[in-house]
This record gives C-alpha cells, sequence and structure tokens, in this order.
C-alpha cells in the first residue's frame, strides 16, 4: 500500500518537473517507459551518427583538395564525437556502450534510414552535408530543449557543431555550380537522389506515428514529424534557388494562403524498405561496422592489459 | 508492420520492437568523468564521460572529443565509479538546513534609503 502511494507520488514528482519545463537528472526517478524510450531514441541516434560516418568517409581519400580533404576529415571526425556525446548520455541511464555496440552489429537497435543510402560522388559530399545535415538540424535544434538533461546537453555541443557541418556542404556546391556545366550537372543529379531520403528523415506523416504523442507529452520531442518537415522545406527551397539548382519535385509551390511551401508526399513504401533492411547499402553499412568493431579487438585487450600492468606496479 | 518514427538527429528509425539493453557491462574500459575549464579564470566545469583503459588514456580521448575547438585549457579526468554524490531529489532534506537562514542574504536587512554604499 505504501509502495504505491510512494509510487504516486514519485510520478507526481517526476510530471511537476516536466510541466515546469524544468530537466530530469540521471539519478531522478522517472517511469520506466520514459527510460526505455530515451534508451531507444539516444542509442539509435549515437549509432545513426556512427554509422553516419560511413558515406562520406568513402571519400575522404579522393577528396580533390587538400583543403576538401581537411574540411571532410574533420566534419567525419565531428561525427564520431557526436556519437561519443550520445553513448556518454546513454549511459547516463544505466545501460553500457558495448553492450549498445553489439544491439547494433546484430541489427537489435537500428540507424537512421538516410544512411542506407550510398554517396556516389564529390557532389554528393556537398548534398549530403546541405540536405542531410540541414536536415538533421532542423531534427535536432528541438532536441536542445529535451526533458532528459544529459541528451538535451549532448545535443546543444552537437548543433554547435552541426552548422560548420551544413556550410562547408553549401559552400562545396556553390564552388560547384559556378564551374563547369558537368560539376552543375553532378550537383543537380546528386540533389535529384537525396531529395526524398531526406524528407523521409523526418518520420512517416503524424497520422501514422502514435508514439510522437507520448514522446511530445514527455517533452522528448518538441515537434510533429510533419511540423518539422515543412520547416525543413520552407528553409531548403530559396537555398537551391541560390544553388540555380531545381527540387526534383513538381508539386512544389508556394502556398499564399498557408504561409509555406505545399510538396508532394514522399514515397513511405520506400521508407519501410529501407528501415526492414531492403535499402541500397543496409548490409554494408553494418558489415563494414562489424568489421572495424572485431578489428579493435586486440587493441582493446592490449590497452586493459596495459592498465593493469601498469597498476600493479604503483 | 514495425512502429517507426524521427527520433534523434537524423531521423526515421523503429520505435517497437527495440531492447533497450540489460544494464550488464561487459568488461569494457571504466568510464571516466570529464571536466573541462574553457579559459583561465573559469571553473573547471563537467561536459560528459569517456571510456578509457587507464586516466592517462581518458585524458587523451577526452581532449579530442570535448576539445576539437579550442573549449578547454585544462582537463580532469575522475573515475566515474569514484564519485560520491548527494541524492538526486530538488526537495531533498540534506540542503534543508539553507532553507530556513534567511539572514545569510544581503536582503534580510532593511537600511534606510538615503544610508550611502550598503
Ligand atoms: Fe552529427
Ligand atoms: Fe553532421
Amino acid at each position: 500500500m505504501t509502495a504505491t502511494l510512494d509510487e504516486q507520488e514519485l510520478q507526481g514528482r517526476f510530471e511537476d518537473v516536466i510541466a515546469a519545463d524544468q530537466r530530469i537528472e540521471p539519478r531522478d526517478w522517472m517511469p520506466e517507459a520514459y527510460r526505455r524510450t530515451l534508451v531507444r531514441q539516444i542509442a539509435q541516434h549515437a549509432h545513426s551518427e556512427i554509422i553516419g560516418m560511413q558515406p562520406e568517409g568513402n571519400w575522404i581519400l579522393r577528396a580533390p583538395s587538400l583543403r576538401r580533404k581537411a574540411i571532410l576529415l574533420a566534419k567525419v571526425q565531428d561525427e564520431a564525437g557526436h556519437g561519443m556525446y550520445l553513448y556518454a548520455a546513454a549511459e547516463t541511464l544505466g545501460v553500457d556502450r558495448a553492450e549498445l555496440t553489439d544491439k547494433l552489429v546484430t541489427g537489435k537497435q537500428k540507424y537512421s534510414s538516410i544512411f542506407n543510402y550510398p554517396a556516389l560522388s564529390y557532389a554528393d559530399v556537398g548534398v549530403i552535408g546541405w540536405l542531410v545535415d540541414g536536415a538533421a538540424i532542423c531534427n535536432q535544434v528541438p532536441l536542445c530543449r529535451c526533458s532528459y538533461g544529459p541528451y538535451a546537453r549532448a545535443m546543444i555541443r552537437i548543433c554547435k557543431e552541426e552548422s560548420f557541418h551544413q556550410r562547408q556542404g553549401y559552400e562545396l556546391l556553390l564552388a560547384m555550380v559556378n564551374g563547369t556545366d558537368a560539376q552543375r550537372e553532378m550537383v543537380q543529379e546528386s540533389t535529384n537522389r537525396f531529395w526524398w531520403p531526406s524528407l523521409m528523415m523526418f518520420g512517416p506523416p503524424d497520422a501514422d506515428s502514435p508514439n510522437t504523442s507520448q514522446s511530445m507529452a514527455w517533452g522528448i520531442k518538441r515537434h510533429t514529424n510533419d511540423e518539422l518537415r515543412q520547416r525543413f522545406v520552407d528553409m531548403t527551397v530559396p537555398q537551391a534557388e541560390a544553388l540555380g539548382i531545381t527540387l526534383p519535385d513538381p508539386g512544389l509551390a508556394w502556398n499564399e494562403e498557408r504561409g509555406h511551401y505545399d510538396f508532394s508526399e514522399p514515397d513511405w513504401t520506400e521508407l519501410q524498405a529501407v528501415i526492414s533492411g531492403s535499402g541500397p547499402c543496409n548490409a554494408q553499412r553494418i558489415a563494414h561496422r562489424k568489421r572495424a568493431h572485431d578489428e579493435g579487438e586486440w587493441v582493446r585487450e592490449a590497452a586493459a592489459a596495459y592498465a593493469r600492468k601498469q597498476e600493479s606496479r604503483r | 508492420m514495425t512502429e517507426y518514427t524521427a527520433e534523434g538527429g537524423h531521423g526515421a528509425v523503429p520505435t517497437e520492437g527495440v531492447p533497450t539493453g540489460s544494464g550488464t557491462t561487459k568488461g569494457s574500459w571504466p568510464l571516466y568523468e570529464v571536466f573541462v575549464r574553457g579559459k583561465r579564470g573559469l571553473n573547471h566545469v563537467h561536459v560528459g564521460s569517456i571510456h578509457a583503459a587507464d586516466a592517462e588514456m581518458a585524458l587523451h580521448n577526452a581532449r579530442d572529443l570535448y576539445t576539437r575547438r579550442n573549449e578547454g585549457v585544462s582537463i580532469w579526468v575522475v573515475l566515474a565509479s569514484d564519485i560520491t554524490a548527494s541524492s538526486p531529489a530538488e526537495k531533498d532534506p540534506f540542503f534543508a538546513p539553507a532553507g530556513d537562514k534567511v539572514y545569510r542574504h544581503p536582503t534580510f536587512y532593511a537600511i534606510p534609503e538615503e544610508v550611502p554604499h550598503l
């Protein structure tokens, strides 16, 4: 009897903190479902950052100049850092990073659909920075106010760095559209491939996303999928115009009445397919991650053995 | 059909049937908490944590992770298991002794307005 009352009181305090727009901290009592939702979200977010290194990492050794190579290297290194910030945040919820990595390489936890598309040309490096990191910024900025303190703080660090990612991508595209016809064509072709997958980054339409409302009530999610998608389209259209390229949607038009751009419905069956494993690169991405992890095993063991030896000599 | 939505930074991931971990550690490197002094004159501030085999590696990795853009001039790393903390609740009786001592604040004392420099 007293146990239930205690539980109710704890629940009440938790809800008061959320209602006052304050932050829940690691050792606070929290509902089990809240904790699980956060572990799932933060872990899969971290996996996305880590897997997200692969499409662009593929181009580091083939960068067209030392300047572009240094920039791309720094950007990919940032993504590794984002993964680490997020694993650290997930660990405050009582999970272990090694276990999360294990769940990633065994396919029990996923990463974002967008990284299952290949980067086929150097224009893709620019378009990924512009559209993919741009869409990530739309998703991530509201997470800086997430109700869970460690996640919100990690997101503040990440968002500061994402701005560099988007701007370096756009600058690369500006250089290309001011180059030759062939370069302009590369930018257009890359944009055509990444536009729809970028819109899909915001998830299915609100009507098909029943978990969203609980996450919003908990202050984990601040805007719905459709709100963020609209915001992204509105921000991106003038940027495409400035590049002198078109976005591959005949339905795209300014709607005076709504004060927003209208746009066509993405192909949700494609998103379904890519998420459930049939995207162009799903198997390759996990195989690569697993290989890197396995090949690092002896390094992790050697470092631990060295640490033990040093410790015993003290 | 698996439920999926835009969660986290890069969007659509599944939300159902995703195991969230048992919390068991698999003998991985220990966890260090990281504190960074942003610049001279400021306190070290907690910025996050990092796994490392030993303290020296923790310092190097913390530098690479938390100060890639000159965010720090000094780093402390502390084994997470060595930290002793108060209980987290805001209404914690641990902090009650400070609650009723209003006379510790300058605003407790009424001073006539014409008295200068007080
Ligand atoms: Fe990132
Ligand atoms: Fe990024």
